[in-house]
């Protein structure tokens, strides 16, 4: 019923950027005006292809981008309200918005108990116990696994960072390509998993992603940046069926089916840029 | 050969070196959570000696008084160097930083000297007794107490890494820096808590050996020789300082025994750790328990 009564009217954006420019070792720009909402309690996700600027745009938001010498040069990040553009990452974290690191980056010489322990570093309260078990509701797998975290296997790590965000009772997760490196079971059951969370708990989701496929099925909306820009942006329905999106980040498109000496010379025929 | 004697010089040297091993974590900490060689290890102990031993004589306190309040003030002393003038060097390169610990160490030595002067100092009587015999062996009351301190500190070390919070902040601020930022630990805290840390810790060391041989900068010695325990045992490796140190303690008294009875050389006891530490380099660069992959020095 609740669920009912937030569809009606539409939410308010959580995180909203704000024409960002970004440029790293003061020289080299890498976003050059990316705008996006993300409204409370939904999946966004942001599309593009490799060093379109998709990791450098999370990074900006979550205050990371400091770590790898990079700034904001330009826009604003407004999260619940707050300018959090020049704030660290670990006030950011303390604010509600957890990041949850491409390559998955879990500490590989600790346990995974421990691991979901540091999920809670931010929290006071003392219920952390009872978010464990949480945690294990949603990837039972992981309390199986009581040795090292470096041990476990790629879906599994992939988890535990799910998990340990999951530990700091954040209002938003933005995840960095979590199908990364996954078997297409993994990443079906991984994004499975996003989507029931973000249903159960109402975590708004931001998620970057190149498996576009799965990434716009688990997602009300979504932003496509090339070069440092937003060039397309639309609800799930629009994208899915959007010519350019199918062609080229879907495959295949409304075209005949090719031959394969037709996708051996396939060039992309169309920018957006 | 005397047996008793050299029994008598393997337990002294175990004392000693599960001194050193405080001593040694306190090192590795620092190196593990900062990447910084601490070149100043030792004048912590010497610090930490002659504030002790300053509260004792002056403001007359009961010794165990007089012990926690230095404790507190070393723990103070450490965050405070690190806030004031290590935060600042963060981002410059390592061997900046690590000259800067060298000169630190000049400056506390002069410093302590100018305080205090040159002369070594006793600090008044804590033990009724000055030695208790065990099994036949000559233990001093001091050292006793201080394989107690010893053993208690390697516990909470233990403890606190694997169950705290902030232990398990540190451990993963060592582990990557960033992955730590983005959990939401301030890394600039664990830089201080290390420092902090370690000064508190080692300053337990120059007061149990300060006790036993008098106040002087000769203490700052001690931190030298953690070098070569160190080293041993592995720069990154918790567990390689406390088996380096006792390795190190027991190796310079059985060179001292063997130099004194045969050899006939002299001052065996401060080389002989030295001259291990070169071997140790040659065959082992790692150490017994070091990642391999860690900067050399």
């Amino acid at each position: 019923m609740s669920q009912a009564a937030i569809k009606i009217q539409p939410a308010s954006p959580i995180l909203s950027v704000n024409n960002i420019e970004v440029v790293y070792d003061e020289v080299i720009q890498v976003l050059r005006g990316v705008s996006l909402d993300v409204p409370e309690g939904e999946i966004v996700t942001l599309l593009g292809p490799n060093g379109a600027g998709k990791s450098t745009t999370l990074k900006a938001i979550s205050g990371l981008l400091k770590t790898e010498n990079g700034e904001v040069t330009k826009g604003d990040i407004t999260f619940m309200g707050e300018r959090i553009d020049n704030k660290n990452a670990e006030d950011v974290v303390r604010s509600g918005l957890f990041q949850v690191m491409e390559g998955r980056r879990i500490i590989e010489d600790m346990t995974s108990l421990e691991n979901l322990k540091l999920g809670a570093f931010t929290r006071k309260d003392a219920q952390i116990n009872q978010d464990i078990e949480m945690v294990y509701h949603y990837f039972p797998r992981l309390k199986e696994r009581t040795g090292l975290a470096g041990y476990l296997s790629g879906g599994e790590q992939q988890m535990l960072a799910i998990g340990r965000a999951l530990m700091a009772r954040p209002k938003m997760i933005c995840l960095d390509e979590p199908s990364m490196g996954l078997s297409p079971l993994l990443v079906k059951e991984v994004f499975g998993i996003i989507k029931k969370i973000n249903q159960d708990q109402g975590i708004t989701m931001l998620l970057v992603e190149q498996n576009a496929n799965y990434a716009l099925r688990a997602a009300n909306y979504g932003y496509i940046i090339e070069s440092g820009k937003v060039v397309l942006d639309g609800t799930q329905e629009q994208l899915l069926n959007n010519e350019d999106v199918k062609e080229f980040y879907l495959g295949g498109g409304n075209e005949e089916r090719k031959s394969f000496k037709d996708l051996k010379s396939y060039k992309r025929r169309k920018r957006w840029l | 050969m005397n047996f008793e004697l050299l029994i008598q010089l393997i337990v002294n040297g175990l004392i000693v070196g599960l001194l050193y091993g405080v001593v040694g974590m306190c090192f590795v900490l620092v190196y593990k959570s900062t990447q910084i060689v601490n070149f100043a290890q030792g004048e912590f102990l010497l610090v930490g000696a002659w504030v002790c031993w300053a509260v004792l004589i002056y403001l007359e306190l009961p010794f165990v008084v007089g012990f926690l309040l230095t404790m507190a003030f070393m723990a103070i002393f450490g965050v405070l160097l690190q806030m004031i003038v290590l935060r600042p060097m963060i981002g410059e390169p390592i061997i900046s930083v690590i000259m800067i610990t060298i000169g630190l160490s000049i400056f506390f030595q002069a410093l302590m000297k100018w305080i205090f002067g040159v002369s070594a100092q006793s600090y008044p009587q804590v033990f009724t007794t000055n030695s208790i015999q065990i099994f036949g062996l000559n233990i001093e009351a001091a050292y006793l107490m201080s394989t107690v301190i010893a053993l208690i500190i390697m516990v909470a070390f233990y403890l606190f890494f694997k169950h705290s919070k902030y232990g398990l902040a540190m451990r993963a601020t060592a582990f990557d820096q960033q992955i730590a930022q983005s959990l939401g630990i301030s890394v600039k805290q664990v830089f201080a808590m290390s420092w902090g840390i370690a000064a508190t810790v080692s300053a337990t060391a120059g007061i149990v050996i300060g006790m036993v041989n008098g106040v002087s900068n000769s203490l700052s010695l001690i931190g030298i020789k953690v070098f070569p325990a160190v080293i041993l045992g592995g720069l990154d490796s918790i567990i390689g300082a406390i088996v380096g140190g006792l390795i190190i303690g027991v190796l310079e008294n059985v060179a001292e025994f063997f130099d004194s009875q045969y050899l006939h050389v002299g001052n065996m006891y401060d080389i002989a750790p030295f001259y291990v530490l070169l071997v140790i380099l040659w065959f082992k660069p790692y150490g017994l328990f070091g990642t391999k992959d860690i900067e050399r020095i």
